[in-house]
């Protein structure tokens, strides 16, 4: 297979159903998680705390007490890598055009200098966080394949989108290619292993917070 | 004695001996070659007698030669392009039919193992290759025939590098490239639709000076001017770094001369010479006239979606194969919930109260 026709084939019938075996992992997790259900609560609702549960999904991000001074690179590392990761997928500009295309909606992007100087602090920072997940034995022991495959999984698309702009190493086509390739694997595996917390994370504060809110610890 | 060498030849046209080396300079520069190669070049180029060439013309539209050959005055690369013995080309020749086949075979015996084979067009092979013949001989037969005795081909144009249109799907013809049916022969690849008149030129001037190919990369094309994309050479590339682009052919952005990528631009995936050479003695190229780069010089690029789509997006359609996949998600979450509870339900009745007293045993 030519550097064209691979091109072809991720930019078509690949990314479709890169994208079809995404949209099907989301709806079965989804439906999974939410039809295990609860036992239900029989004592009545506390004091009403309005908005508690929406307050909930952005007050956790914030560090608990104590905890940025004890893991400063998994927060400080976290929040960085994290907002990179935005940076690059949503305000790239041929990124804006992708979805564009696919979605039909676009926005105003940023400089190209900015996002990859955003992308390299991107990919230092995963390197980073990998390297303290490793050296601490803690960490390490909680760690699972699944940990490192979502690691190189998100590391991937955004070093082979860096080194496609750069031409590094393969000429551009080859790496075009090569890195929605990586962004096919990204959607393949994002439903189904801890990767998923980029949709359940924000329902599971939610649901964290009504809950608390019901019990009167409302955040 | 009569002078046959390519100077002789450009002197008898009116050409000066500084035009001549303004030419070797150019070449010897756009061929990546140290400038004290000049005067190497020079001296090749004067003294070398005029090689006979062979062109074929198969499956192709004349645009090659077009390119090469209907400038809009006559360029010292054409010049340098007639001093060539070219003794076969069946739209430049005077003679036709059974005279010219005879110059062919009579060059094909004569310079046998020194003439150079450049050929435009792909060579059709479905059906025993009747789709495309000259002189009752199918182009594969010729091919095979002419490319035996040859020192190298050339291979002029996108249809014979890379089978370029004709080869586009669904390819009635079964259209392949020359370099899919010669194997044994060196083969240099200009591919553009048409190439550049100087990269053709700059090609057949390394070949009479050193007496080699030039330096290709692995898609045996010459590095001096396939080295670089278009997008890298391109004088709107600050524009694409800086996130400025056309949004459509008559935009503010359009005026300005911004970035062509959002309209479908190849630029970035297309290896060829046309930011800096340039077209009709470096007047301007696609980009410069406002329109994208098509990416003519590269394979299957009739092949590679809309012109108009940036090269990076989606060629989908996404919906029909989402909703099946929703519908597929939903079914599979239904039996994934009723395993569940099932299993619930399981453990539940498994359940055995334990007392304290149990505890401590």
């Amino acid at each position: 297979m030519s550097d064209v026709e691979f091109l072809m084939w991720v930019r078509g019938p690949g990314l479709v159903m890169a994208f079809a075996i995404f949209v099907f992992g989301l709806i079965l997790r989804l439906i999974e998680v939410y039809s295990l259900g609860h036992k239900p609560d029989l004592a009545p609702a506390r004091e009403v705390t309005p908005g508690s549960p929406w307050r909930t999904m952005f007050t956790r991000s914030a560090p608990a007490d104590g905890l940025l001074k004890k893991a400063p690179v998994l927060y400080i590392g976290g929040y960085i890598f994290h907002l990179g990761l935005f940076i690059t997928f949503f305000l790239f500009i041929p990124h804006i055009e992708f979805l564009r295309n696919a979605i039909g909606i676009g926005w105003p992007g940023l400089p190209t200098p900015v996002v990859d100087f955003v992308a390299v602090i991107t990919l230092l920072t995963l390197v980073l966080t990998l390297t303290v997940r490793i050296a601490d034995p803690v960490k390490r022991f909680l760690s699972n394949a699944d940990d490192y495959v979502g690691w190189t999984l998100t590391f991937l698309p955004v070093l082979t989108g860096w080194m496609a702009y750069h031409h590094f190493m393969l000429p551009y086509t080859w790496m075009l290619a090569i890195h929605i390739f990586t962004v096919m694997l990204l959607l393949i595996a994002l439903p189904f292993g801890k990767l998923g917390h980029f949709f359940t994370l924000f329902i599971s504060r939610w649901y964290n917070g009504n809950n608390f809110a019901r019990k009167g610890v409302a955040s | 004695m009569k002078d046959d060498s390519v100077l002789a030849y450009l002197k008898a046209r009116g050409i000066s001996r500084r035009g001549f080396l303004k030419f070797c300079a150019a070449t010897t520069s756009m061929m990546a070659l140290p400038p004290t190669m000049t005067a190497a070049v020079a001296q090749a180029l004067a003294t070398a007698q005029r090689p006979s060439v062979i062109w074929l013309s198969f499956q192709e539209c004349t645009g090659c030669t077009e390119s090469l050959t209907r400038s809009h005055s006559p360029s010292i690369e054409r010049l340098i392009f007639d001093a060539i013995s070219l003794d076969y080309h069946h739209t430049l020749m005077a003679a036709s039919g059974e005279a010219a086949e005879r110059a062919r075979h009579e060059a094909m015996e004569k310079f046998h193992g020194r003439y150079l084979l450049l050929v435009d067009g792909s060579v059709p092979v479905k059906d025993g290759g009747v789709y495309s013949t000259i002189a009752g001989m199918t182009n594969l037969e010729m091919l095979k025939e002419t490319a035996a005795g040859a020192a190298a081909i050339i291979n002029i144009g996108t249809c014979a590098a890379y089978g370029g249109i004709p080869e586009a799907r669904p390819n009635p013809t079964g259209a392949v490239p020359v370099s899919a049916i010669v194997k044994d022969k060196p083969i240099i690849n200009v591919p553009g639709c048409p190439p550049i008149p100087v990269a053709i030129t700059g090609v057949v001037a390394h070949y009479l000076t050193f007496g080699t190919v030039p330096e290709l990369d692995s898609r045996q094309r010459p590095t001096a001017f396939y080295g670089d994309t278009i997008h890298d050479r391109c004088y709107r590339r600050p524009f694409y770094d800086r996130g400025l682009f056309a949004e459509s052919f008559d935009d503010e952005g359009a005026r300005k001369g911004w970035c062509l990528f959002k309209l479908g631009c190849r630029g970035p995936t297309t290896h060829n010479a046309c930011a800096t050479t340039k077209w009709n003695q470096g007047t301007s190229f696609p980009i410069q006239s406002g329109h994208g780069c098509i990416g003519c010089s590269e394979p299957h690029f009739w092949d590679t979606g809309s012109f108009y789509k940036a090269i990076s997006v989606p060629t989908g359609p996404f919906a029909p194969a989402a909703t099946a996949a929703a519908a597929a998600g939903a079914v599979a979450g239904g039996a994934m919930m009723l395993r569940n509870r099932h299993a619930k339900e399981k453990a539940v009745e498994a359940k055995q109260p334990v007392s304290p007293d149990d505890l401590e045993k």
